[in-house]
C-alpha cells in the first residue's frame, strides 16, 4: 500500500550500515596488507570482500524496493518476516550435513589413523573443533535463529523488529561460522574447548549477538499479546546467558591487532573454571534452554494440544536456569580445583535432574489425548523421541557428575557417548522435528513432500544413535576399568596402548552409527528441498493457533 | 494474590524478565569463580615453577594450534592408578602460567602433565613424525611437517610482552633477550647458552630435533614436551603447606 506521492529515501539503517560496511571494508584491506600471519591475511581479505558485498547488497536492495518499507500489518494481520528464517533454516541444513560429515571423518580417523594423511589442515586435532563448532554453533545456532525469529513473531502476533537488523543477524552469524571454521583448518584457535574462535571472530560474534538480542527483545516489546509466551522466556534466557558466558570466557589480549594469535586473560586454574562455567552452560543454555523453547512451541503446535502445565513451565524455567550455572565444576572433578568447588558443582548437577525431568514431563504430557498421532505423524514422533532422549541424557549427566562415577568416566569415551545421546538424540531430533514443521510453514506449503521419507530418516537416525551411544558406553567403561585394573601382584595390569587397542572395534561401530545419522540428514535435506521446490502452495494463510499457557 | 499471579510481572514485562534472568544466572558463577582469585590453594606459589622459555612457549603454541589438548590431558588426578601411571598428581601452581590452561577433557592418548624427560628427544622426533613407527597400535596423527617448518625467533618477543600484560612475570631481561634465548636453547654450541640458563632455571639446552640451524617447530614442541611436569622437585615439595 505505498502512497505514490511518497518520495523514496534511504533509512538511517540503510545508509548507516552501508557506510559502516564501507569503512570496515577499508579497514580490512589495511589489516590484510599489514597482516603478520597468513590466516589473518586470509580472514581480513575475506572480511573485506564480505563487507563490500554487504554494501552492494544493501544499496541494491534499496534501489529495488518500493518507497515504503514492508508494512507491519496487512489487512489487520501481522505481515510476518520470513526471509531471515528461510535463510537460517537453509543454512542449518547445510551446516548440519557438513558438521555430521566432519564428525564421520574424525570418527574414522580414530579407527584408521592413516586417514589423517599427515597433513596439518585435516588432522584430527584441527577437524575436531570444526566438527563441534559446525554441529553446535552452525547447525544448532541456525536452528535457534530460525525458530526463535519464527516463534517470537507468531507468539507475539507482530512482525519481527527491524528492517535490515534480522538479516544482519543471520548473515553476520553465518559469517562468524565461516571465519571460525576456516580458522580451525589453518590452525587458528584459542585452545579452549567449544570456545576455539580467536579474538577477532569473538568480537564480531559479540556485535552480532547484541543485535540479535535487540531484534528479539524489541519484537517482544512490540507484542500484541499481554503475556510473553513461555518459549520466549527460554529463548531470552538463552540469548542473554550466552552473551554473559561468551564475554566471561573470552577476554583475550591479541599479540598484535594484525595477527591471529591472542592470549587469554585468565590462566591455569582460573581459566579452567571460567572455561567449564562457559562450557557446561553452552550445553545448558545453547543446547538446552534454546531447544527447550523449540519444545515448548513446536510440540504443542504439532500435537494441537496445549502445554501440559503452565505452572510446571514456570518452575521448570527458573529452576533450570538457576541450577545450570553451578554445574560447571563437574568437568573438573579430582583436578587441582578446590574440593568445595567440585562438590558444589556435583551437588547442583544432581539437583539439576529435577527441573530437567520436570521439563521432560511437561513436554511429553503435552501429548495427553494425542498419543495416537505418534502412529501417523513421524515428525511428531521425532519431536517426542527427542524429549525422551533429553530425559535419558539428563539422568545420565547427573549420575556422571557424582565424583566416584566421574573418577571412572572422566577422560573416557563415556563422556563422548553421553554428549552424543544429548546432541544426536535430543538436540538433533528436536531440530529435525522443528525444521520439518518450519519449512512448510515458512515457505507456505501445504505439507512436507514425503512423510514416508521422514519415517525413513527417523528410523535410520535412531539406529545410528543407538549404535553410537552403546559403542561409546562399552568403550568408555571398558577403558576406564582397564586404566585402573591391577594384577594380583599389585601392578597396573594394562599399558596405556593396550587400552587404546581395545577401543578399535567400538570406534568402527561408532563411525557406522555416525554414518547412519548422516544418511538420515541427507534424506531430510532432499525431502525439505522437494517440499520447497515441488510442494503445493497453501491457498489460505493458516489460522494461527492461540498460544497455550 | 497467589504466587502464580505474582509471576505475571515477569510474563508481562520483558525488561523485568531479562533482569530476573541476569540475576538468577549470576549467582552460581560468582560464588564458584570469585574465590579462586584469592584462595591460598588456587594461587599458591611452588618452588621451581617458572614461566616458559621462548622456545617452550613457541612449542606450547604449536601444541595449542594442533589441538593436542583434544586427546591428551595435562591433569593427573590423585587416584592410585593415575599417580602410579603418570606420577605425582598435578598441582594448581604447575599450570599457573598457562594461558590458556590445557588440562584437557579426554585421554584418547595418555596424560602428558609429566611426560617431560620420560623419553629421549630422538624418540619424540620419530614418534611425532610417524607415531606408528614406534607404537604400532597408536591412533595419533603424524606431524612430519613440524621438522620442515622453522619458528621465527624474532616474533616471540611480542608474545612474551603480551603474556606479561596478562600477568606472567617475565623480566625485562628475559623479554629483551627472547630471540637470542630461543636460538640458544636449541643449540648447545651457541655462545648465549650460559646467559640463557641463568634466566630460566632448570631449562634444558639441546638440539631437540637433531638438525643444525634455526630452531624448527619440532625443536619447539619437543622442548615444551620435555619440560612438562619437571619443574617441581617433589622430594622438597611440602604437600601439607598446600592442602587442597
Amino acid at each position: 500500500m505505498s502512497q505514490p506521492s511518497m518520495s523514496k529515501s534511504m533509512t538511517v539503517g540503510e545508509s548507516g550500515l552501508a557506510a559502516l560496511f564501507a569503512v570496515t571494508a577499508f579497514l580490512c584491506v589495511i589489516a590484510a596488507a599489514k597482516a603478520l600471519d597468513a590466516p589473518f591475511a586470509f580472514h581480513a581479505s575475506l572480511s573485506a570482500a564480505a563487507s563490500l558485498a554487504a554494501v552492494f547488497v544493501i544499496l541494491n536492495r534499496y534501489f529495488e524496493r518500493p518507497a515504503a518499507l514492508p508494512p507491519a500489518e496487512i489487512n489487520g494481520r501481522p505481515n510476518y518476516n520470513m526471509g531471515p528464517i528461510k535463510f537460517s533454516a537453509f543454512m542449518a541444513m547445510f551446516w548440519g550435513i557438513a558438521g555430521f560429515l566432519v564428525g564421520l571423518i574424525i570418527a574414522s580417523q580414530l579407527a584408521w589413523p592413516a586417514l589423517n594423511f599427515d597433513l596439518p589442515w585435516i588432522s584430527f586435532g584441527r577437524l575436531r573443533p570444526l566438527h563441534t563448532s559446525a554441529v553446535i554453533f552452525a547447525f544448532g545456532g541456525n536452528v535457534l535463529l530460525a525458530t526463535s525469529f519464527y516463534v517470537v513473531q507468531k507468539s507475539c502476533h507482530v512482525r519481527l523488529a527491524g528492517y535490515l537488523a534480522p538479516w544482519f543477524v543471520v548473515v553476520g552469524y553465518n559469517f562468524f561460522i565461516l571465519i571460525a571454521g576456516t580458522g580451525y583448518l589453518l590452525g587458528v584457535t584459542q585452545g579452549k574447548e567449544y570456545a576455539e574462535p580467536e579474538w577477532y571472530s569473538d568480537l564480531w560474534l559479540t556485535i552480532v549477538w547484541v543485535v540479535y538480542l535487540l531484534v528479539f527483545l524489541v519484537t517482544i516489546i512490540k507484542r500484541k499479546e499481554p503475556h510473553i509466551f513461555v518459549a520466549n522466556w527460554f529463548y531470552l534466557a538463552f540469548i542473554v546467558t550466552i552473551a554473559v558466558l561468551h564475554l566471561g570466557n573470552n577476554p583475550a589480549l591479541p599479540v598484535s591487532v594484525f595477527g591471529s594469535k591472542s592470549y587469554i586473560a585468565w590462566g591455569g586454574i582460573q581459566d579452567a573454571m571460567f572455561q567449564w562455567w562457559y562450557g557446561h552452560n553452552a550445553v545448558g543454555f545453547f543446547l538446552t534452554a534454546g531447544f527447550l523453547a523449540i519444545m515448548y512451541y513446536f510440540i504443542p503446535k504439532r500435537a494441537e494440544r496445549p502445554i501440559y502445565s503452565y505452572r510446571l513451565s514456570i518452575i521448570h524455567f527458573w529452576a533450570l536456569i538457576f541450577l545450570y550455572i553451578w554445574a560447571g565444576p563437574h568437568h573438573l572433578h579430582y583436578t587441582a580445583l578446590p574440593d568445595w568447588t567440585q562438590t558444589l558443582g556435583m551437588t547442583f548437577s544432581i539437583m539439576l535432574w529435577m527441573p530437567s525431568w520436570g521439563g521432560m514431563i511437561n513436554g511429553l504430557m503435552t501429548l495427553s489425548g494425542a498419543w495416537d498421532k505418534l502412529r501417523t505423524d513421524p515428525v511428531l514422533r521425532m519431536l517426542v523421541v527427542s524429549v525422551a532422549f533429553y530425559g535419558m541424557s539428563t539422568f545420565e549427566g547427573p549420575m556422571m557428575s557424582i565424583k566416584v562415577v566421574n573418577s571412572l568416566s572422566h577422560y573416557t569415551d563415556w563422556t563422548i557417548g553421553h554428549v552424543h545421546s544429548g546432541a544426536l538424540g535430543w538436540v538433533g531430533f528436536v531440530s529435525f522435528g522443528a525444521l520439518y514443521c518450519l519449512v512448510p510453514w515458512a515457505w507456505n506449503r501445504k505439507g512436507l513432500y514425503s512423510l514416508k521419507l521422514v519415517n525413513w530418516h527417523f528410523w535410520i537416525a535412531t539406529l545410528g544413535i543407538v549404535l553410537y551411544i552403546s559403542a561409546m558406553w562399552v568403550s568408555g567403561i571398558l577403558q576406564g576399568l582397564m586404566w585402573r585394573a591391577y594384577t594380583s601382584l599389585g601392578f597396573l595390569e594394562y599399558s596405556f596402548i593396550e587400552t587404546v587397542e581395545a577401543m578399535h572395534p567400538f570406534y568402527i561401530i561408532r563411525a557406522a552409527g555416525g554414518g547412519l545419522f548422516l544418511i538420515g540428514a541427507l534424506i531430510m535435506a532432499y525431502n525439505l528441498w522437494m517440499t520447497v521446490r515441488a510442494g503445493e502452495a497453501e491457498v489460505q494463510a493458516p489460522v494461527a493457533l492461540q498460544p497455550a499457557e | 494474590m497467589s504466587f502464580w499471579t505474582r509471576h505475571q510481572i515477569f510474563e508481562k514485562n520483558s525488561i523485568i524478565l531479562v533482569v530476573g534472568i541476569l540475576l538468577v544466572i549470576a549467582i552460581g558463577g560468582l560464588v564458584e569463580i570469585t574465590p579462586l582469585f584469592y584462595l591460598k590453594s588456587t594461587i599458591e606459589v611452588v618452588d621451581g615453577v617458572r614461566p616458559y622459555t621462548p622456545l617452550e612457549l613457541a612449542g606450547r603454541n604449536i601444541y595449542v594450534r594442533e589441538g593436542c589438548y583434544l586427546c591428551h590431558s595435562q591433569m593427573i588426578r590423585p587416584l592410585r592408578d593415575e599417580v602410579e601411571r603418570y606420577g605425582h598428581f598435578s598441582l594448581a601452581a604447575e599450570s599457573m602460567f598457562d594461558h590458556p590452561f590445557q588440562w584437557g577433557s579426554k585421554r584418547t592418548g595418555p596424560d602428558l602433565a609429566r611426560v617431560g624427560a620420560k623419553y629421549s628427544d630422538d624418540w619424540h622426533v620419530t614418534h611425532l613424525t610417524n607415531p606408528r613407527a614406534i607404537v604400532p597400535q597408536s591412533v595419533m596423527p603424524g606431524y612430519p611437517f613440524l621438522k620442515e617448518t622453522e619458528v621465527d625467533p624474532a616474533a616471540i618477543t611480542d608474545h612474551m610482552r603480551t603474556l606479561k600484560t596478562v600477568g606472567t612475570p617475565y623480566t625485562d631481561d628475559q623479554i629483551a633477550n627472547a630471540a637470542a634465548d630461543m636460538k640458544a636453547q636449541a643449540d648447545p654450541d651457541n655462545a648465549g647458552t650460559d646467559a640463557f640458563t641463568k634466566r630460566y632455571a632448570k631449562a634444558s639446552v639441546r638440539n631437540f630435533d637433531g638438525k643444525p640451524g634455526t630452531p624448527t617447530e619440532m625443536d619447539a614442541l619437543i622442548a615444551y614436551l620435555q619440560m612438562l611436569g619437571t619443574l617441581v622437585d617433589f622430594k622438597l615439595y611440602n604437600e601439607k603447606a598446600n592442602l587442597r
